[in-house]
């Protein structure tokens, strides 16, 4: 039994509901309670879908139990199947309904329906969400792919490969599948499939037909990918094309497998990223501290870019995905950081607050801690809100999407000679720090960091209190906690104004 | 289950009258929240208490997506997540859950009652909260009680009725020689509680508790002096138990609206004699309020259609509402249970040309609504943007149960939430 409070990531059969909602004439029967009906209202309320998810719940009630919930289920997919009239139906069992063993597949086989039926096996009670989205995609494609599709003759015409990977729900996974599929065309590669998203029971039939794959996300579709090479033979492009050196990367790698140019799309004229971040505006992106969390993919390209092409410090990274904690943890293994692999938005907090970052990088979950710490924070990963659904195109991946990393990580932080103004003219009384950065809303107060004494019993002189006030919001967090780690390592027990200049002087030699 | 399979089966003890309406009983898929969705106003009003929720994931995830973002700062309410291994032996779960409480009572000391709230998993691997709540109350010294909100047991609003009922059970016995009392149910917004409040001094009724109160530790008493005045219409089983502690439950129309207000009221004012005069002269500024808020959005909505999805049980109160008030034409009126006798007030007010229906297939009643195509559906989060999509306006129904409507004061709000969506489709110049 595990204590929770906020979740990153719900059960697995919402990661089943994010693939089929995805994808074009499938249908999931669900065998589940009646309050499980609340998953339709993330799809049409958080990602505004103007169609109700294709998903047909048993609900079945208390006085069920005692009689026969397997007639229920029959019953609700017969109905299921006459209204929707689907190319394959998917079935399976929400956590409640996996307690029951009334094995959804077997049933659904029995009734000799004249489609196709995927059965799934979710383990609700050890699975997340991730899991179940990546064992769904992989159980369609391998219960529905022709075993006989094959790429016909290279000879005369254009390379064709899948895109795996985007579903319903995902982090912007509309745009990158528009961005990607434009660097495709640039290149002169055909886009055989999409899949889940905007793809059909008799789309993924012809599966085998592409070339190669690419794997988005590797979250959903790594799974399936694996497969597909094992059974079709089909290699796949791994490097995810989030910032401009993975896009370049990106570029190379599918130029080689496709045996096409990759001058022209490398020498695109949208990566306005690289030039904006070298511009003198930047010099004050220069170790701006920057905490990572999130799923394992966008954590791991984020902090690629946040370091190698933003210039930031990157301070801490972590992630909920514990299938990828390998790779986030080899990628915090070559900054010296400790990865930090959780379930529980309490320890990211209490992280967060630890470390004082100038900029959060995160999930929806980390916007709060941010705005509760006073924290300048952007959005890089599901779960995410309704307001991380723009109306806009604003991918994160390819060149297009390097802008939009740019634009929304930066935003939120005070930049170039308003930071030395702010710290100047401090007691201004319009434009002072306690206003926030001009081109921002007025800032929330921020909670006041947890005053975890980093040594027992520090306490602040009233006079060195005051002079911290007078430091600029943004490196008030890094400057309380470096003087008092200062004073600390020192045995100081009252930090006075020469404590906090001499922590000063220390830390930035 | 239909209406009549309601009226006959055991738990029925009051005989169904004939209803002049079509009335439909479905029993196909169920688009409604499960009880655990109570938390999210229990736990903000029940100033001390925390629930814990014992069950799946998907308990947790639920809660996360329905209490959205709004209270994000730690809450008082969370999930113990049940594992593999608890479903092995029931020993280790109620081993774990106790270390779990625990350890959530010691960082929190404010807590003065915790709340064990069993969901589908607990129910169907049969965990005994109960045994567990009183154990542990005797463990730690504070109150731990239980009720279920499963999706098995309860739709929606029926988890704040178990929730009341075991609060109840709690609640000590009159003193002897007691005076009448009143005893309001349902959990009502701070601000409408205290208008009620004022309201019923001033009708001489100042021997008035609410169930639920603001601190755990103001329950009050219940006895043969006691009367009860519903709020909501969905606290069957409250009735039911406090009924059984000698307390009478009054039969009055629910306070929405200038008239469902002054009817709820006057069924108080009946009970405890206040003569005519005194009633109309303490109701009529707070009606004639209610009554100009309404006129201006009477404008709008006079003859106006609407169509109601089950959700909250507070359908036929507030088809009656718009009907009866503001002049809307109810077509379909879909409640997820039909308690006949708390809505014995109600039923009468309601145009018999609206169609009655109880339980809920989805789908089938999706067809009706698009074939009927109303001015207006009040429909959950699940249905709303699709409807919107082919065209129908909309009114998602939680929004009535997080807003204060109750009362003359709030009836020009309720309105408005009526209104609005209309309102807005002229702004937008969006075809009917
Ligand atoms: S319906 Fe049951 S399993 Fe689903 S959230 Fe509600 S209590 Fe949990
Ligand atoms: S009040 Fe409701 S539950 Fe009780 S007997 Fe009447 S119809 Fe049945």
């Amino acid at each position: 039994m595990k204590l929770s409070v906020w979740t990153y990531e719900g059960p697995p059969h919402i990661g089943a509901i994010r693939v089929v909602a995805a994808m074009r004439d499938m249908h999931l029967v669900l065998h589940a309670p009646q309050g499980d009906t609340y998953a339709d209202l993330l799809f049409t309320m958080i990602q505004r879908d103007g169609r109700r998810p294709p998903v047909t719940y048993t609900t079945f009630q208390a006085r069920d139990l005692a009689g026969n919930t397997g007639e229920l289920f029959k019953a609700a997919t017969c109905a299921a199947f006459e209204r929707f009239k689907p190319q394959a139906l998917l079935v399976g069992s929400a956590c409640t309904a996996e307690l029951l063993q009334d094995d959804p597949g077997g049933l659904a086989t029995a009734l000799g329906l004249p489609v196709p039926v995927v059965k799934l096996d979710l383990s609700s009670f050890s699975r997340k969400e991730n899991w179940g989205a990546a064992e769904t995609f992989y159980q369609i494609v391998r219960g529905l792919a022709d075993p006989a599709a094959r790429p016909t003759d290279r000879e005369g015409r254009r390379a064709r490969c899948n895109l795996l990977g985007p579903t319903g729900l995902g982090f912007r996974h509309r745009d990158d599948v528009v961005e990607v599929a434009r660097l495709l065309e640039t290149l002169g590669i055909d886009v055989a499939l999409c899949a889940p998203l905007g793809a059909s029971p008799a789309d993924i039939a012809r599966i085998g037909e592409a070339d190669f794959n690419i794997v988005l996300y590797p979250e959903t579709a790594g799974l399936a990918a694996q497969w597909l090479e094992r059974s079709f033979g089909q290699p796949s492009i791994k490097t995810v094309p989030i910032g401009i050196s993975a896009t370049r990367e990106f570029i190379k790698e599918l130029a080689a497998i496709a045996g096409v140019d990759a001058a022209p799309a490398l020498s695109s004229d949208q990566q306005r990223a690289s030039w904006w971040s070298r511009s003198v505006d930047s010099t004050y992106l220069t170790d701006k501290r920057v905490f990572i969390f999130g799923d394992a993919t966008h954590v791991i390209a984020a902090t690629r870019v946040a370091s190698q092409e933003l210039g930031f410090k990157v301070v801490g990274i972590g992630s909920y995905s514990r299938e990828f904690a390998r790779d986030v943890r080899a990628v915090a293994d070559r900054l010296g950081l400790e990865a930090l692999i959780t379930e529980d938005y309490l320890e990211v907090e209490a992280t967060i607050a630890l470390l004082q970052p100038e900029l959060v990088l995160g999930t929806q979950m980390e916007r709060h801690i941010a705005k509760r710490l006073g924290i300048a924070c952007a959005v890089i990963s599901a779960p995410v809100h309704v307001q991380d659904f723009p109306a806009r195109y604003s991918p994160q991946m390819g060149f297009e999407g390097a802008n939009v990393l740019f634009d929304s990580w930066v935003h939120p932080l005070v930049l170039g000679l308003e930071e030395h103004l702010l710290t100047m003219f401090r007691e201004d009384f319009e434009f002072n720090d306690a206003k926030g950065a001009s081109h921002l809303p007025v800032r929330p107060e921020p909670v006041a960091a947890p005053a975890e004494p980093v040594g027992g019993d520090l306490v602040w002189a009233v006079d060195a209190e005051r002079e911290l006030g007078k430091v600029p919001f943004f490196v008030r967090g890094k400057a309380r906690r470096n003087t008092e780690r200062f004073a600390a390592e020192r045995g100081v027990a009252v930090i006075t104004i020469g404590t906090l200049y001499d922590a000063k002087s220390h830390y930035s030699r | 289950m239909t209406l009549t399979a309601v009226a006959k089966s055991a738990e029925s003890p009051c005989d169904a009258p004939q209803l002049p309406f079509e009335i439909i009983g479905e029993n196909g898929q169920r688009e409604v929240f499960c009880g655990l969705a109570g938390i999210v106003w229990l736990h903000r009003k029940i100033q001390d208490a925390f629930f814990l929720v014992v069950g799946s994931r998907t308990c947790a995830h639920f809660l996360q997506s329905a209490a959205g973002v709004m209270i994000f700062a730690e809450p008082r309410f969370a999930t113990a997540i049940l594992e593999e291994r608890d479903l092995a032996g029931l020993a280790d779960a109620h081993e774990q859950l106790e270390d779990i409480v625990g350890r959530l009572l010691g960082r929190r000391p404010d807590i003065r009652l915790l709340f064990l709230v069993g969901s589908c998993p607990s129910e169907v691997i049969g965990l005994d909260l109960s045994l567990a709540a009183q154990r542990m109350t005797a463990k730690h010294g504070v109150k731990v009680l239980n009720y279920s909100a499963s999706g098995l047991e309860t739709a929606f609003t029926q988890g704040e009725d178990r929730c009341l009922a075991a609060l109840v059970a709690e609640m000590p016995d009159e003193r002897p020689g007691a005076g009448p009392a009143l005893l309001v149910i349902g959990s009502l917004p701070d601000i409408v509680e205290d208008q009620f409040r004022r309201l019923f001094a001033e009708l001489g009724i100042s021997n008035l508790a609410f169930l639920p109160a603001r601190r755990s530790g103001d329950l009050p008493p219940v006895g043969r002096q006691t009367a009860v005045l519903l709020a909501q219409p969905f606290l069957a089983e409250t009735a039911r138990v406090l009924e059984a502690r000698g307390a009478t439950v009054l039969t009055a129309a629910f306070p929405f609206g200038a008239e469902g207000t002054t009817l709820w009221l006057k069924a108080a004012a009946d009970r405890w004699g206040v003569d005519e005069l005194t009633f109309r002269s303490v109701v009529a500024p707070g009606r004639e309020r209610a009554k100009r808020a309404l006129a201006g959005q009477r404008e709008l909505l006079e003859g106006k259609s609407i169509f109601f999805f089950p959700d909250s049980q507070l359908e036929i109160p507030l088809a009656r509402f718009v009907s009866q008030e503001l002049g809307m034409v109810p077509l379909e009126v879909g409640t997820p249970y039909l308690h006949l006798r708390h809505l014995a007030a109600e039923l009468p007010l309601l145009p018999v040309s609206a169609r009655l229906c109880e339980g809920q297939d989805v789908d089938r009643q999706l067809d009706r609504c698009r074939s009927a195509r109303p001015d207006l559906t009040v429909c959950g989060l699940g249905l709303a943007n699709p409807l919107e999509a082919e065209g129908l306006s909309t009114k998602w129904s939680i929004e009535l149960v997080f807003t204060p409507i109750h009362g003359f004061e709030q009836a020009g709000d309720l309105a408005a939430l009526f209104a609005r969506p209309l309102r807005r489709r002229d702004l937008l110049g969006i075809g009917p």
